[in-house]
């Protein structure tokens, strides 16, 4: 299912910004303080990466269900509107006027038979083509639109749209790969085990804004080494040890990862690593233990996928919590994160509940959500208000295989492909 | 869904009975307030039934009848697993809370439950930052009576703010 997206090459149109200054170091275990904090950096990722040839995450099939169902959504940080068209099909356009440039859609969802900029009414169909404007004619044979003007030459500008096993994906361009050869077949097998095609239905969105550089975002999904140091809440109930079996892997460009873990059953009291983690509390066991109860449901041997897809999504399938967030960059310093949390439509009340009841784990609110939450808060914090430097991203080594976890490794991948994207 | 035959089957709380159970239910308020500003979460769960549930529920979820909860604790283990998290497991940067909550809006008693709510506003203060807004949103309770005293058999709070500034720590 793909559109033409109607942007021209936009992306190409607005001159590069010259950062000729910024100079990347030669180690490739430093990364550059600039990149978490200058805006001219923030302004070439938009339009080399968001509006490059990448295919950005930007809704679930079970957000918008029937005909004239929409959504709120952002590429990049582009605000868009997602809509399922009479037919069926799903379309994404920008949510901005094409006459006076109005961001007209306020509603986080809804169902619409069209939308109605309400400046001066002009009124597009579900799929963003102009469908008609007020006094086209003028009043009484004066005034209106020039006789040449054309309904078409206005749409709203769309986007090229993808479905994967329920989830939409868009592109600036037409020019790309399939989202089958994006992923490549290694993360396409994760993305299965997540989306395995069974209808999914939506339980509800969270949204924060973070004070950090989206990219710390994806770093921190790449980054096994804080897992189990940082979450004391993993290593108190059992969820996650480093002694656990446990797996981080990327696709060949080096932009995908997928952290794969497998909890033990029972306690992990022998874990042999735990006298490293000075927070571990050997005796504590939860009140009710249902909130990190695994029901078994799916035919893997992990009980937790953490999947990055370039640019803007987090895929987490942790015990029985299904989650997609979305990353939505404002500026340098800060982003969106949109949380859509679901299940599967065939769930019966009990797994429902489950999943409803686990999910206190994530979100800004979660046991280990918060984590990680104040330590991006923490990170952006220092790379703004010291001296800026390199900071270092060392442990592991490059040639070391998917099964070698204290390592910094996907991250430094990541940063390869960041740098050949942007040419930095 | 409220019908003329519901309507009319509900009579009016007496005015001074709703006096009095307002005014139970606006201290009951300001000592939850105060042990929460205190930072004394794992004395939280204490203003719970057995059976309490809370949840705090995006107003945009909640208008939309969709069930996900930013944090949802149904009974004491889990007030006391939350509360024992915020204390012990989860890491984030010291800070003030401040509720500021409304007079408490009694709607229904029957004997045992009152049904109430009231506004919440919530101040939050991290180290060498100017005070922001954390939240406000709306408090829909129902309290079961003791004696004199009151517990929280169900509290939802509904926050408007629904594009929440980096986490929330404690319940509000």
């Amino acid at each position: 299912m793909t559109n033409t997206c109607r942007f021209n090459d936009a992306a190409e149109a607005h001159a590069a910004p010259d950062v000729s200054d910024l100079v990347w170091p030669n180690d490739p275990a430093e990364i550059p303080d600039w990149i978490y904090t200058d805006q001219r950096i923030y302004d070439l990722e938009q339009a080399r990466i968001f509006q490059g040839r990448t295919w950005n995450y930007i809704a679930l099939d079970c957000e918008l269900p029937n005909p004239g169902d929409y959504i709120r959504s952002y590429i990049g940080a582009t605000p868009i509107i997602v809509a399922r068209d009479k037919d069926g099909k799903v379309h994404a356009f920008e949510n901005r006027c094409a006459h006076r440039g109005a961001e007209f859609c306020k509603s986080y969802r809804g169902n619409t038979k069209q939308f109605i900029c309400p400046y001066h009414q002009w009124t597009y169909d579900l799929s963003g083509a102009l469908a008609s404007v007020p006094f086209r004619r003028g009043v009484k044979g004066v005034g209106g639109m020039p006789a040449d003007f054309k309904l078409e030459d206005h749409h709203l500008r769309s986007l090229n749209v993808t479905t994967r096993h329920g989830v939409v994906f868009a592109s600036f361009r037409d020019d790309i790969e399939s989202f089958e050869d994006y992923l490549g077949p290694d993360m396409l097998d994760q993305f299965d085990t997540v989306f395995d095609g069974r209808p999914l239905k939506l339980l509800g969105v969270h949204r924060n804004v973070m004070p950090g550089n989206w990219k710390l975002y994806q770093e921190n999904l790449k980054d096994p080494y804080h897992a189990t140091l940082l979450h004391t809440y993993l290593t108190t109930f059992g969820l996650f040890v480093a002694g656990n079996k446990t797996m981080i892997m990327t696709d060949p460009k080096g932009r995908h990862s997928t952290l794969c873990n497998a909890r033990p059953q029972g306690r992990p009291e022998n874990d042999q690593t735990k006298s490293e983690i000075r927070s571990f509390h050997a005796a504590m066991q939860l009140a009710d233990p249902r909130v990190i109860q695994l029901i078994p449901e799916k035919d893997s041997p992990w009980t937790s996928n953490a999947i990055t897809i370039w640019p803007n999504l987090i895929l987490l399938r942790q015990t029985n919590i299904l989650g997609a967030r979305q990353i939505v960059p404002m500026g340098p310093n800060q982003f969106m994160l949109i949380w859509t949390t679901f299940g599967f439509a065939d769930d019966d009340t009990a797994m429902e509940q489950h999943r409803l009841r686990q999910n206190n784990i994530f979100g800004p609110g979660g046991f280990i959500g918060i984590d990680d939450n104040e330590a991006i808060k923490f990170v952006q914090d220092g790379v703004m208000r010291s001296i800026p430097r390199h900071g270092v991203a060392p442990l592991g080594k490059d040639v070391e295989g998917p099964e070698v976890v204290i390592t910094d490794r996907a991250i430094r991948s990541m940063y390869r492909h960041y740098r050949e994207e942007m040419g930095l | 869904m409220l019908t003329a035959q519901t309507m009319t089957a509900k009579k009016p709380l007496d005015a001074a009975l709703r006096r009095d159970l307002s005014f139970a239910v606006q201290e009951f308020n300001a000592d939850y307030a105060e042990t929460l500003d205190r930072g004394d979460i794992e004395a939280w769960p204490s203003y719970f039934t057995e059976d309490g549930i809370y949840r705090l529920i995006a107003r945009d979820n909640a208008d939309s009848s969709l069930p996900l909860s930013l944090m949802s604790c149904e009974g004491m283990g889990m007030l006391k697993d939350r509360a024992y998290a915020i204390a012990h497991t989860e890491m984030f940067a010291p800070r003030y809370v401040q509720h500021q909550i409304s007079p408490a809006r009694v709607t229904d008693f029957d004997g045992e439950i009152i049904t109430a709510q009231a506004n919440y506003v919530i101040l939050e203060t991290l180290v060498d930052e100017p005070t922001r807004l954390l939240q406000c949103g709306k408090y829909r309770d129902k309290f079961l009576m003791q004696g004199d005293r009151l517990l929280i058999k169900e509290r939802n709070c509904i926050y408007d703010t629904v594009l929440v500034p980096t986490c929330i720590v404690y319940p509000p």
